[in-house]
């Protein structure tokens, strides 16, 4: 069930495979507003949707893009929105409140770098709400996981976050965009179509509740049973952070002595980093979550337990590394190796993202965790965070 | 030969005689509630006008045989209450966010008949980039405001729309135009937006007022029903507890101080070739 090497690929960029891929899970309407690199999502989204029959707005701000996306999800059309960080920023009170009102939607995170792993797993907006976060590496996986965020969205019947980054945005693979089947996913009872008016029992989308209040048994006042309903929602979100597992993809963890940690498109070049160095004989391993929300804590602490030692590599100053300390709970060292891009554009390839210093800071703190000791070692011509040194 | 009535009850009918206990318990002779409301108890305060004005919603909504195809979406004000009490299908959104929200309703269902129920506050102040673009893309939805010129929710505090020697609890001495600066017409300014195409502003102050204001309802559902594009009505109602006059004095008030600014009519009409001009300055004799 993979997107990869199917006949009739093509080459496109990540954001055309994910707009593609969008179209082929049954997404009908689509709206934001234009920011690099969502940009791309949002041409290929207004130039195809057309096609099948769906509707794309080219929303006057991110608060109405939202918004359009929440209106068409609250009729039962498959749904997304989505901007980089700085737009999601403008969504997130809209998206807390999508959580409440238990409506199925996908919201796509093409960021920049990796700072807003906080926004997307903690959630910047009100209220207590988590949301399914999947943090895809590479354009077939990003097509993939994008189709399946349709899925648990309508399964969960809550909004699920698409973590991509400029790198997948913009790189280009060989890519065959399939629908995929999943299973099968409960009806869409819930959704809005004026249908039931006048029949003594409308439909209530609401972050309040979903009963009107004849419905409540014994109250002719009004009023909603707000309590009733929060539990009745918190009890449905618990249930499907526990209950959906943790995906993660990993290498070299059982005999490694140091294993590395990152995830999106910088776990694609902690894994090459390590297989370099496997090759040269160093006993380190990795992994990738590939979902965000929920974490794969249990992976994540056997690896760690195992090892005894711990790197994360992240394009930002360390947000997962929460997630990994708390995951490991001091089973393990944890140290951070990443650090922001220091590239003018914040856009570019990085020496943060650059396979050979990525190798060097795996394996002096693959040597410092072993007790070996190397020669010394010309310094990097470019500037370090100094967080960033192991 | 009956004896003479006592002086008293020759002068005044007698409803309920209290000096006495009822000779039977209270009884529901008739219900008022409107069909598509369920539940006719309310929160609200006496003397609101925020019922008067879904009242005359879900009756034009009815009156038209709409029922089975409309979708309300609520802001969030003292109106938010019906959200839960309408045999109409609800779709509640944020503060300010409604416009959007029943754009992507009517996108994805173009057979229903989709409406915003909004307040000042909620339009004109959190939302009104929502409601003007809305219209300026000529959705073909209908929006409606219920303008009482304050936060009533919150307790009676100033909006864009309060206007001038307005007091509230924000502007005690009244509004001051060098202080807070001028009350927005919303009605004017969505009129002049070429994707509108049904703008109107009614009254719920007295029976004639609900009649036109009825009327404008009706309107602004039948130019979304035929697809001309975007319509709106504004409401403006009684809020005595926000401005702090009595409950019988509320109508009054409206009159001579809400709609001396924010003046009650029809704006524009395309359904009967009605086109928007801006309205002449005070004084102007043209």
């Amino acid at each position: 069930m993979t997107a990869t090497a199917h006949a009739g690929a093509r080459i496109m960029p990540g954001s055309a495979a994910i707009a593609e891929a969008m179209i082929a899970a049954g997404c009908r309407f689509f709206a934001g507003y234009p920011m690099t690199p969502f940009t791309e999502v949002l041409e290929t989204m207004a130039a195809r949707l057309p096609d099948v029959g769906g509707v794309c707005v080219n929303a006057e701000s991110e608060l109405e893009a939202v918004g359009m996306a929440w209106g068409a999800a609250a009729t039962g059309t498959p749904a997304a929105t989505g901007s980089t960080g700085q737009g999601l920023s403008l969504m997130q009170e809209s998206l807390a409140e999508i959580v409440y009102s238990r409506l199925p939607l996908v919201v796509l995170n093409m960021a920049r770098a990796q700072g807003d792993y906080f926004q997307a797993t903690r959630g910047g907006g009100h209220g207590d709400y988590r949301h399914l976060v999947l943090a895809p590496c590479g354009v077939p996986e990003a097509a993939e996981l994008t189709q399946l965020a349709f899925h648990l969205a309508e399964k969960w019947r809550a909004p699920v976050l698409v973590m991509g980054d400029y790198y997948l945005a913009h790189t280009h693979q060989s890519v065959s965009v399939t629908p995929l089947d999943f299973g099968p996913l409960p009806p869409r009872d819930w959704a809005l179509d004026g249908s039931t008016g006048g029949t003594g029992a409308a439909k209530l989308v609401s972050p309040l509740s979903d009963a009107k209040q004849r419905h409540a048994a014994g109250r002719a006042d009004a009023g909603y049973d707000l309590a009733e309903f929060y539990h009745r929602h918190v009890a449905a979100m618990e249930r499907m952070v526990t209950d959906e597992p943790p995906r993660h993809e990993a290498g070299f963890t059982d005999d490694a002595e140091l294993v590395v940690i990152a995830y999106g498109t910088p776990g694609g070049y902690v894994r090459q980093a390590v297989r370099e160095l496997r090759a040269e004989g160093r006993r380190i391993g990795w992994l990738r979550p590939i979902t965000l929300v929920p974490f794969p804590s249990d992976v994540v602490a056997e690896a760690a337990r195992r090892a005894g030692s711990v790197a994360v590599y992240e394009n930002n100053q360390g947000q997962m590394l929460d997630d990994v300390r708390l995951a490991v709970l001091g089973s393990a060292d944890v140290r951070f190796i990443g650090g922001l891009s220091l590239d003018p554009s914040g856009f570019g390839i990085a020496p943060d993202l650059d396979v050979a210093l990525l190798k060097r800071r795996i394996a002096d703190l693959h040597d410092a965790v072993t007790g070996r000791r190397r020669g010394p070692e010309p310094e990097p011509p470019h500037r370090e965070h100094p967080r960033s040194r192991p | 030969m009956t004896p003479p009535e006592p002086e008293h009850r020759t002068r005044l009918p007698v409803f309920v005689d209290t000096d006495a206990p009822p000779d039977a318990p209270a009884r529901l002779l008739h219900d008022f509630t409107p069909a598509l409301i369920d539940v006719g108890a309310h929160h609200l305060c006496p003397g609101c006008g925020e019922p008067i004005a879904m009242r005359s919603m879900v009756e034009q909504v009815d009156e038209l045989g709409e029922v089975s195809r409309a979708i309300a979406v609520f802001g969030i004000g003292c109106y938010t209450a019906y959200s839960n009490n309408l045999d109409i299908e609800v779709l509640q959104a944020l503060h300010g966010r409604a416009p959007s929200l029943a754009t992507g309703v009517k996108r994805c269902r173009p057979d229903t008949l989709v409406f915003t129920v909004q307040g000042d506050g909620d339009m004109v102040n959190e939302g009104l980039q929502e409601v003007l673009h809305t219209a300026a893309r000529g959705e073909n939805v209908t929006c409606f405001m219920l303008n009482n010129g304050v936060f009533g929710e919150t307790g009676g505090h100033m909006t864009a729309a309060t206007v001038l020697g307005q007091r509230t609890k924000n502007t005690l001495e009244g509004r001051d135009a060098a202080r807070h600066g001028h009350p927005i017409r919303l009605a004017e300014l969505v009129a002049a937006l070429d994707g509108a195409a049904y703008v109107a502003r009614g009254a719920v102050n007295n029976a004639v007022n609900i009649t036109r204001t009825n009327r404008m309802i009706k309107d602004a559902f039948r130019t979304q029903r035929e697809g001309l594009g975007f319509s709106f009505v504004e409401i403006l109602t009684m809020c005595p507890t926000g401005w702090f006059v009595d409950t019988v004095d509320a109508p009054g008030y409206l009159d001579s101080a809400l709609a001396a600014t924010h003046r009650p009519g029809v704006l524009k009409d395309a359904r009967k070739g009605l086109e928007f001009r801006t309205p002449a300055p005070k004084g102007s004799t043209t």
